[in-house]
């Protein structure tokens, strides 16, 4: 079934009976070619690729609770492509590329804006490495801009830009970042890939693999032993727990991210910007409220709750740069948790077991990264090869010195 | 969170900085013959159990004492504290 402007008037005519569900819920198989274990947002949309671009076959997402109830429904919504490093860069502008026509290739409305993103420069040095950054992101063909003080007042009259602790000296613009309506994101793939014949299969917890002789040969489930002849891995967040099961130790830790929402006020952001001085970025929701966040707590976590250091150290980063906001009530907050790797950046790699493969590692920055994992993760799972602009994510680059540490700062993964 | 010192009595997290699992206490070797393979392991690979983990924190803004706390990552308790120095020494660290 598809959706179109016809379609709607056409249901709102005849009473809305003609609406089916978005997709199945089937009963999983004896075995497939293909398992993905994690329905979340990296999960489904490598289903949807494999199944849609490299016309795999046989191909089921298990999920231990229900589709887009992980990461993809509890982060802060924000695309962008402003990477340095060129392991990186390539990368994330093609996922910027899948997001701007996601909506009409997996015919779904993401609600997906690109309202720009303005990362705000309150010293000499941080211009330096702004413009540097902005001059990488340009060298690979992405959109970079260096605003000026007046530039930025014009947009968001509202800031503060001769502050005499943090004064705003400019910012470097990506006007082709923006926001996305997260949790569409995980139905329009998941109802992508169930139109092209994925088992999408949901309350189905992986509790085990099983391994012989060096390959793997299907997993155990909740729902009992699900045979396949290729296993992926995308459950960035419990990537540890789960891979432990197949003997392996991982170069990452799990880290609680919090986020937060306002109550829903009057358009006053235009876009997206982070505040250079402290960690802390904000964005206005469609609904109208303020999305924000800032640093992880800091220490290992699977609570998917954070503690009280950390939201008022958010919320100082925020009065510092928007104190109007210090009148708005904060309506949730919430955390989730993170595969924090050694380098900050992700892995998309064979393991050493035949017929497993892993994509995890995340850190804070999987969602914008969604659409190109999923094409990556699938073209390795279907090509036994990387894709070109995923090559630097491998496994070995720790032991090989190979780290793509964006922030450099070293093995120590709460501070990337 | 509160983390009980062994010295100081219970104190703010917020006072701490976390430091990782507690095995960075056993460094490897740096003699041994398979001392590269080791140290990727030590400075790379970590369990990240879901569930009891005994780790490193440095009372940064305190007595700047190193303490391994055992905490349970999925609710947040603290069952254990003690003093890094003591724990090395009883592993076999000279200090």
């Amino acid at each position: 079934m598809r959706f179109s402007g016809f379609r709607v008037i056409k249901e709102s005519l005849t009473g809305h009976k003609g609406w089916t569900p978005a997709w199945r819920d089937p009963e999983p198989q004896a075995s497939y070619d293909i398992i993905i274990i994690g329905g979340g947002g990296h999960g489904l949309a490598t289903a949807y690729y494999l199944a849609k671009e490299f016309k795999q076959k046989r191909i089921a997402v298990l999920e231990k609770g229900w589709i887009g109830g992980g990461n993809v429904g509890r982060n802060t919504t924000i695309i962008r492509s402003n990477y340095l490093l060129d392991g990186n860069e390539p990368f994330y502008e093609m996922s910027l590329k899948l997001w701007e026509g996601l909506e009409q290739d997996f015919n779904f409305n993401a609600m997906i804006s690109q309202r720009g993103i303005l990362n705000l420069i309150h010293s000499d040095a941080q211009r330096d490495a702004f413009i540097r950054r902005g001059n990488a992101m340009r060298l690979n063909g992405v959109d970079a801009e260096m605003l000026t003080t007046a530039q930025i007042k014009a947009r968001y009259p509202f800031l503060n830009t001769e502050d005499a602790r943090f004064p705003i000296k400019g910012g470097l613009a990506q006007h082709r970042g923006g926001t996305v309506r997260h949790d569409a994101v995980a139905w329009g793939y998941a109802r992508g890939a169930d139109s092209h014949g994925v088992d999408i299969i949901q309350n189905c917890e992986v509790t085990g693999f099983r391994i012989e002789n060096g390959k793997a040969l299907g997993v155990e489930t909740s729902r009992g032993f699900i045979g396949a002849t290729k296993i992926g891995c995308a459950v960035a967040g419990s990537s540890s727990r789960l891979m432990a099961h197949a003997g392996m130790r991982l170069p990452i830790e799990s880290h609680v991210l919090q986020a937060f929402v306002s109550e829903g006020l009057k358009p006053v952001m235009p876009g997206v910007v982070t505040f250079g001085a402290g960690h802390f970025y904000c964005s206005q929701s469609d609904k109208g409220g303020l999305v924000f966040g800032g640093d992880i707590d800091g220490y290992n976590s699977y609570a998917q709750r954070g503690n009280l250091p950390v939201v008022e150290d958010v919320c100082e980063g925020g009065m510092a740069i928007f104190p109007a906001f210090g009148r708005a009530r904060l309506l949730r907050m919430w955390g989730g948790i993170m595969d924090m790797s050694m380098d900050g950046s992700p892995i998309i790699d064979k393991t050493h077991i035949d017929g497993l493969y892993f994509n995890g590692g995340w850190c804070y920055g999987g969602f914008k990264a969604t659409p190109a994992s999923g094409m990556c993760f699938a073209h390795l799972l279907a090509r036994e090869a990387p894709h070109p602009n995923a090559t630097a994510y491998r496994f070995d680059r720790f032991e090989k010195g190979l780290m793509i540490d964006e922030k450099g700062m070293g093995n120590q993964p709460n501070l990337h | 969170m509160m983390i009980n010192h062994p010295l100081l009595g219970p104190r703010d997290s917020a006072e701490f900085v976390y430091k990782g699992d507690v095995m960075l206490i056993d460094r490897p070797d740096p003699a041994s013959e398979t001392a590269a393979r080791e140290f990727y392991a030590y400075g790379y690979l970590r369990d990240n159990p879901a569930g009891w983990h005994e780790e490193l924190w440095f009372h940064e803004a305190g007595d700047r004492s190193w303490l391994v706390v055992t905490r349970n990552t999925l609710t947040h308790e603290i069952r254990d504290v003690k003093l890094a120095r003591d724990v090395a020494r009883s592993r076999g660290r000279s200090t």
